[in-house]
């Protein structure tokens, strides 16, 4: 189980700015939990605090995965652990293609010395038949990551990342923005997918869009950096009926 | 008798994991003759009796060593201070007969090459090696193949005597001693290195190395190569360099000369990675001809300082240049590179393209010079600089220099200079990579493009000893 248990967050400029109040939810392996809530509530905030970026300190309260704290350990090796953020806006790696990022990865979790080595051709199959399963073409896997990648593109290879290296938690930002419905369906059927095999899901979105094809076991409601309702998917339908309106916050599209 | 050679599986050398396992510490080797203290007229006619040379040799040496004396220091050169040269040795030649078998090389020398899998790659890869020990060439084959087409793969001491026309016309004619005083030094003293000769048409097939190892402290190598491509000839040299961690610095003033006649293509690849004791101090030009082709790619990735500008005068209608450039510092090192371009003929182009990354406290620096005479019609000239700075500590600078006299010709020069994010370094961590692996992961992607057409076992090791540099946060020299 991933857990979050009353934690607050602050992030680093100035001063130390509260983000975060006292945030508590869970995934259970291969449950999808969907964290929703308007622009700016601190959906994003949330996830990048769970992976452990630098800029954002813990205050109070504890990340823990399958019972162990990892709160105080830095993002890489939460991910060796089996936590995987799939960003809502992937930054551009120039110089470092697709391919050689998951090599390295792959090799990371097996402890080998070499990272660029290619010990077995079947990792590059299963890229191959991975990357075409989110609808992306093998040549893809050649180009630097998200370099000149559209906004689709970014996040079918940012699914596509997390089907190879199989985490056991995934953190899923905003996973369907910029997609036409074909494109959202798509992702969808892989995250059931990805559930089904047993890995938790934690999804963060604003729109319940892609709640129609992603059932959640639970529904988090965040406002202001607080969690304020909790429920099942008929929660995500009242959201999608009346936005945010019962949370006191009122958004113009 | 028939031993076999005990060579490092190049898998063994991927298994490395720390730099300081690959290079090693320097280790006693029996020399022979070793030459120290001022430079003077003596100890020039003394390496010049050692190689039994003509006097026209001892002459060029000895104009060589007066322009030294009279030539002042380069000012824009900064680091140079750090050499003593009265401290250092001017010969040192290890007590080894030259073979054409590794088996009949000491042991001790032996392990240089072997360490770094250079006879596996030799026996599957390249049409001939020259292997250079401190001032002298220990081991010298060239596959026969080539013998039948003419080709000629010597020690260049070994050309002096064979043929000295050759050596006569091009020996430092291309790179002149009396550019600045350090190709004078090198002229005066040089020893060791390799003479290519390839014949007019003839293609060869797989590359040529000449690789180049410093064994001790305070030694100066002075080797020199130089490469004659007849008329539509093709010929790829490789040159490597390396060094154990020494205890104290050594010093390389090399000199690379290249000739293309009309229509020959001369590609010459360097990866230098000596270790962090090494002052590298580079001399490399080529000349090419009408319609001929020199393409320079270096990566420079070990060195406590390197000097290295490739160069390349187009000479004839329609010659072309490229020019690669990748330098890394990586630490508390300078990294001076660059490349000059002189176009003194029609339809002439050049691209010159530099990259330099920036870790650990290092300082990259570009300095470059296009050059469009007047009357070289038509001609195009291409400069791109990208500067890499991985952390606060590090800083790049580039000058560039343009000097156009040809009113027909295009000169284009674009640069930009990035820097290493935290957004960029968390999201290869959100992957499992931490900090030191998402470099080198980053400059193993700046190095692809002379890494392309390299042997793959080349490119494993080389993409190893990134990653060794890099996964040292901090630790490295």
């Amino acid at each position: 189980m991933l857990e979050v248990k009353d934690l607050s967050v602050g992030i680093k400029a100035d001063r130390i700015k509260n983000i975060l109040y006292n945030v508590s939810l869970t995934v259970e392996p291969g449950e999808v939990h969907a964290i929703m809530g308007p622009n700016g509530s601190g959906k994003t905030s949330l996830l990048y605090s769970i992976m452990g970026h630098p800029r954002y300190v813990i205050l109070k309260g504890q990340v823990l995965l399958d019972g162990e704290d990892i709160t105080g350990l830095p993002p890489e090796e939460r991910s060796l652990k089996g936590l995987m953020l799939s960003f809502q806006h992937p930054v551009e790696v120039e110089g470092v293609r697709l391919s050689t990022l998951l090599i390295a990865a792959w090799n990371k979790r097996r402890g080998e010395a070499d990272l660029l080595k290619i010990g077995d051709a079947r990792m590059l199959r299963d890229m191959r038949q991975l990357a075409s399963r989110v609808g992306l073409k093998p040549e893809f896997l050649r180009r630097d990551v998200n370099v000149g990648f559209s906004g689709g593109e970014r996040k079918r290879s940012e699914l596509f990342q997390a089907l190879f290296l199989r985490p056991k938690y995934m953190l899923l930002d905003e996973p369907d923005t910029g997609l036409d419905i074909d494109g959202v369906k798509l992702i969808a059927e892989n995250i059931s997918r990805i559930a089904e095999d047993g890995v938790g899901v934690l999804l963060v979105t604003h729109y319940a869009r892609i709640l129609n094809y992603v059932r959640p076991d639970k529904v988090s409601v965040i406002v202001n950096g607080r969690i304020v309702d909790t429920g099942g998917p008929e929660l995500a339908e009242r959201i999608d009926r009346e936005g945010y309106k019962s949370y006191g916050v009122i958004e113009v599209d | 008798m028939t031993e076999a050679v005990k060579t490092t599986d190049i898998e063994e050398i991927l298994k490395y994991t720390s730099v300081d396992e690959l290079y090693g510490w320097e280790w006693e080797y029996a020399k022979e003759i070793e030459i120290r203290g001022r430079i003077t007229r003596d100890i020039i006619e003394e390496i010049s009796r050692v190689k039994k040379e003509p006097d026209w040799m001892l002459r060029l040496r000895l104009r060589a060593l007066d322009l030294f004396y009279r030539l002042p220091m380069p000012r824009w050169l900064t680091g140079i201070e750090e050499i003593d040269l009265e401290e250092l040795a001017a010969y040192v030649k290890p007590k080894a007969e030259r073979t054409e078998e590794w088996t009949d090389l000491p042991e001790e020398i032996r392990k240089a090459y072997e360490k770094l899998g250079i006879p596996e790659i030799e026996a599957r890869f390249l049409s001939g090696l020259t292997a250079v020990y401190g001032s002298e060439t220990v081991y010298s084959k060239m596959k026969e193949k080539l013998e039948e087409q003419g080709v000629i793969i010597m020690p260049i001491e070994d050309a002096v005597q064979k043929y000295p026309d050759l050596i006569k016309r091009y020996f430092a004619r291309i790179f002149p001693p009396s550019d600045h005083k350090f190709a004078a030094l090198h002229v005066a003293l040089w020893s060791g290195g390799a003479f290519v000769y390839v014949p007019k048409g003839v293609k060869v097939e797989q590359p040529i190395e000449a690789f180049f190892f410093i064994g001790g402290s305070l030694e100066g190598q002075f080797e020199h190569t130089l490469v004659v491509a007849d008329e539509g000839s093709y010929v790829h040299f490789i040159e490597g360099c390396s060094a154990p961690l020494l205890k104290r610095y050594s010093f390389h003033d090399g000199m690379v000369e290249l000739y293309a006649a009309r229509n020959a293509h001369i590609k010459f690849t360097t990866l230098q990675n000596w270790s962090r004791d090494i002052i590298n101090f580079n001399n490399k030009r080529g000349i090419a001809k009408e319609g001929a082709v020199i393409e320079w790619t270096e990566g420079s990735i070990g060195s406590k300082i390197t000097y290295t500008y490739p160069s390349t005068i187009l000479a004839g209608r329609g010659a072309k240049t490229s020019n690669i450039v990748i330098g890394i510092a990586n630490g508390p090192y300078l990294k001076d590179t660059g490349s000059k371009v002189i176009h003194a003929a029609p339809e002439t182009a050049s691209r010159i393209v530099s990259k330099s990354i920036s870790n650990n406290g290092g300082i990259s620096v570009y300095r470059g010079l296009v050059r469009i005479n007047k009357g070289a019609y038509n001609s195009i000239a291409n400069v791109e600089c990208d500067s890499l700075i991985l952390d606060e500590s590090s800083l790049a600078y580039t000058y560039p220099h343009n000097q156009v006299e040809e009113p027909t010709a295009t000169v284009s020069h674009e640069a930009k200079t990035g820097r290493l994010s935290e957004e960029q370094l968390f999201y290869m961590a959100s992957r499992g990579l931490d900090e030191g692996e998402a470099k080198s992961l980053i400059v193993i992607g700046m190095l692809k493009e002379i890494l392309s057409d390299l042997p793959l076992e080349f490119v494993s090791i080389l993409n190893r000893v990134i990653q060794l540099e890099f996964s040292e946060v901090g630790g490295v020299g």
